[in-house]
């Protein structure tokens, strides 16, 4: 009954005599701690420094390449910018410049589920042959000279294709733009109205007021 | 999978393929197998960059795909494979052994493919030689055929694999309730397929190669954009299409295993010593399967004929090196036999044991004193001890030995077993024993390892961050110090430039780039010993599991 013995002692909440963790009759227990330990405790012992020499350095440089090469790999997807709260004019030339659904790269979409691939290329596909027709056929400088005509054609034809795609669209938008540009104007003009000379900032009559002030504190 | 993999392997996501991939990876390891839809919803991401974060991952590897789990017809579900992520850490040092193995060649092509994912033997072929043209003298190209001959050979050392033909349920459109369960196909659902199952999984295809490597004017736009483009544009066909080639980690990790124990019977015993089992290892490395837990025995004999001859190894100086290698602690080596003047193995699994059992001691008496290591490498041999006996044996006073044995305790690395005489436990009528568990200890201290390799890379992260104008502003001059070197501009002109970064900021910036070395230093080197007790952990499961 040594855990009942242990009342005669004085220490009756405890169902094990000291002794067998090593703290003897007399000794005063460790104080309890209240709050959890320190999230950076010091260190007792340093730590050893890291190992260096000619493997080290190399794998040190390999490391650093790779992480600078990845930024510029197809595999490192940025989303693109969320849309800020104001609408601006240099918006629309940016648009294009990083776009969800453009692949950067050509992955081989028989390794792939099908449910993966992005339809957004096929609008290329579809120009694609049309070059590899004309390149065919010419050389020299007749391929730089169709190659020229080509591109004309196909900004007819991405802008026809896009007129007729998105015609409701791209007219409501560009009206709606055109519109708010001219609010915007308005408005800029209506500020610049405003006869800079003429602003008022109530210095003048705030003599008098600033003295009868003074004259209230007093 | 546990907390601290996830949290890394989020951060090398992260790092190598943006912040989208980040958040789609993390998603599947922590939710398992998901769906498109799913993982679409559930992250809160337009569907079309989840797609494309979906294809980097299985590009990598560290993505499979399956359909008709829950039966034909089912959408196509996505896992991620956190031990593929962490392989992240360890590119370094693949691309450093294969550079001291089959140099710059070797090293380039086993980059390529590490940043790749995966490629054909061609375009391989074809942008390694461009690269290595690149640092050529002018005038010098690089032979298309001499990359070939470097990525057969590590095709046929296996450390190249062919990636193992897809089989897309979702794309075989035939209508058959279970393809599965034909004879010759069991179970292909369930089972991951391992690329060694396929038979030429190490053929090099016939590859009509011809030419050398391009020099291109460095004055156009970056490297890289210029490969891709390349690729894109390359309408050749070389007859090996659909042929995608993959590094296999797997016999990367044998290499490094054989590396340790050599270095470690160096450090052991002598360098000659280290010379024998180096000829043991490299004589068993085509007859040994990866998972024994020993070499094919080798006869002494054998082993003599094998030795470099550089050496100057004699007949009875092998054999006396042998019996020192058998009598070794460590148990590097075992005898098996006695025929053919003795027949020797290398104990694999005993060596790894034995290293992460070292790396186990090393980590107390580094983090708690010699003296606590003592406690610690008495209570490995000894087993299970009392506490006065921990006390008596260590040979410590009474008062520290307990002190740092609770201290151990807590850290869990030290186990308590009670054990008691009576069945109510009463504390005076039981054993209390201490008790080292290797292989849970090994454990815990992988998971420390993550845990120390992600604070690392946050802390990297914290410092690029805090100097991140300074850094952007020392790029920028040095763009313009560049474009004005290519323009020939005067010399004064140039240290005009150069002033604009003032001495305390170069100050700076020197101390920035200490740190970050350190750090990527120091992950490099965490990684060497994530590898040792992953090896150690793996190499006791297989082993348990064959009995």
């Amino acid at each position: 009954m040594a855990g009942r013995g242990g009342r005669g002692r004085g220490r009756s909440n405890m169902t094990f005599s000291l002794e067998n963790l090593g703290i003897g009759r007399g000794e005063a227990l460790p104080p309890s701690s209240l709050q959890p330990s320190p999230l950076f405790p010091p260190m007792t012992f340093q730590p050893v420094p890291l190992q260096t020499g000619e493997e080290v350095e190399y794998m040190l440089a390999l490391k650093q390449e790779l992480r600078a090469a990845t930024k510029n790999l197809p595999y490192y997807i940025r989303q693109s910018a969320a849309r800020r709260d104001v609408l601006r004019y240099s918006d629309k030339y940016h648009r294009d410049e990083a776009r969800d659904s453009i692949m950067d790269w050509r992955p081989d979409w028989s390794r792939l589920p099908n449910e993966l691939c992005i339809k957004v290329r096929k609008s290329q596909k579809k120009v694609l042959p049309q070059l590899k027709g004309t390149k065919t056929t010419t050389s020299g400088k007749e391929e730089v000279l169709s190659k020229l005509e080509f591109l004309e054609k196909k900004e007819e034809i991405v802008n026809s294709e896009d007129e007729e795609d998105e015609e409701k669209k791209k007219t409501n938008e560009e009206e709606e733009q055109e519109q708010e540009e001219e609010l915007d104007e308005e408005e800029v003009e209506e500020e610049t109205d405003y006869i800079m000379s003429y602003f008022d900032n109530g210095e003048d009559f705030g003599v008098d007021s600033d003295d009868n002030m003074d004259e209230a504190t007093y | 999978m546990t907390a601290q993999e996830v949290r890394l392997c989020g951060l090398l996501l992260q790092e190598h393929f943006g912040d989208v991939v980040e958040k789609v990876g993390t998603h599947l390891l922590r939710n398992g197998a998901q769906h498109l839809r799913a993982i679409v919803q559930e992250t809160g991401t337009p569907m079309d960059l989840v797609k494309k974060s979906l294809c980097v991952l299985i590009q990598h590897g560290a993505c499979a795909f399956s359909s008709g789990r829950k039966g034909p017809g089912s959408p196509v579900e996505y896992q991620a494979s956190f031990e593929r992520i962490l392989r992240i850490l360890r590119y370094p040092r693949y691309i450093y052994t294969a550079k001291t193995l089959y140099g710059d060649t070797g090293e380039l092509i086993i980059e390529e493919l590490l940043q790749r994912g995966h490629m054909t033997m061609s375009s391989t072929v074809k942008t390694v030689a461009d690269r290595l043209t690149l640092n050529m003298e002018e005038g010098h190209s690089m032979e298309y055929s001499e990359v070939s001959n470097t990525f057969s050979k590590l095709v046929e050392t296996h450390f190249l694999q062919r990636c193992p033909p897809v089989e897309v349920a979702g794309k075989a459109v035939s209508a058959t309730p279970d393809p599965a369960t034909t004879p010759g196909a069991p179970a292909n659902n369930t089972t991951p397929s391992t690329p060694e199952s396929f038979a030429d999984c190490y053929k090099v295809p016939h590859v009509t190669l011809i030419g050398r490597g391009k020099r291109r004017n460095s004055s156009e736009d970056g490297e890289d954009q210029r490969n891709a483009k390349r690729a894109k544009e390359d309408p050749e066909t070389h007859g090996d299409e659909g042929i995608y080639w993959q590094v296999n980690f797997e016999r990367f990790h044998l290499h490094f295993r054989d590396q340790a124990i050599i270095s470690a019977v160096a450090n052991k015993l002598d360098q000659t010593s280290s010379e024998i089992v180096r000829t043991m290892l490299r004589m068993s490395e085509v007859t040994t399967p990866p998972i024994a837990t020993c070499t094919q025995a080798l006869s002494a004999n054998e082993i003599f004929r094998s030795l470099p001859p550089n050496y100057n190894i004699s007949r009875p100086i092998l054999d006396q090196y042998l019996t020192l290698l058998v009598d070794d602690p460590m148990e590097f080596v075992g005898k098996s036999g006695d025929s053919g003047g003795g027949m020797y193995v290398v104990n694999l699994h005993r060596a790894l044991a034995n290293l992460a059992r070292a790396t186990l001691e090393s980590v107390v008496q580094e983090r708690f004193g010699s003296r606590s290591a003592r406690i610690f490498r008495l209570l490995l041999r000894k087993r299970h001890l009392e506490q006065k006996q921990v006390e008596d044996f260590a040979m410590i006073p009474a008062k520290e030995a307990k002190d740092m044995l609770y201290t151990l305790l807590s850290e869990n690395l030290v186990q308590l077993q009670e054990i008691p005489k009576t069945p109510d436990h009463a504390p005076s009528r039981t054993f209390y024993l201490y008790t080292v568990n290797q292989l849970p200890t090994a454990r815990m201290l992988l998971q420390n390892c993550f845990k120390t390799v992600a604070n690392l890379i946050e802390r990297r992260l914290f410092e690029t961050k805090e100097s991140k104008r300074l850094l952007e502003k020392s790029q920028r001059i040095e763009a313009i110090l560049a474009s004005l070197q290519a323009s020939g501009a005067e010399p004064e002109q140039l240290t005009e430039v150069e002033e604009m970064i003032t001495p305390p900021e170069k100050q700076q910036l020197e101390s920035l780039r200490h740190h970050i070395n350190k750090l990527d230093s120091a992950e490099n080197q965490v990684d060497e010993t994530i590898f040792l007790l992953e090896s150690y952990i793996k190499s006791t499961a297989t082993n348990k599991v064959i009995g």
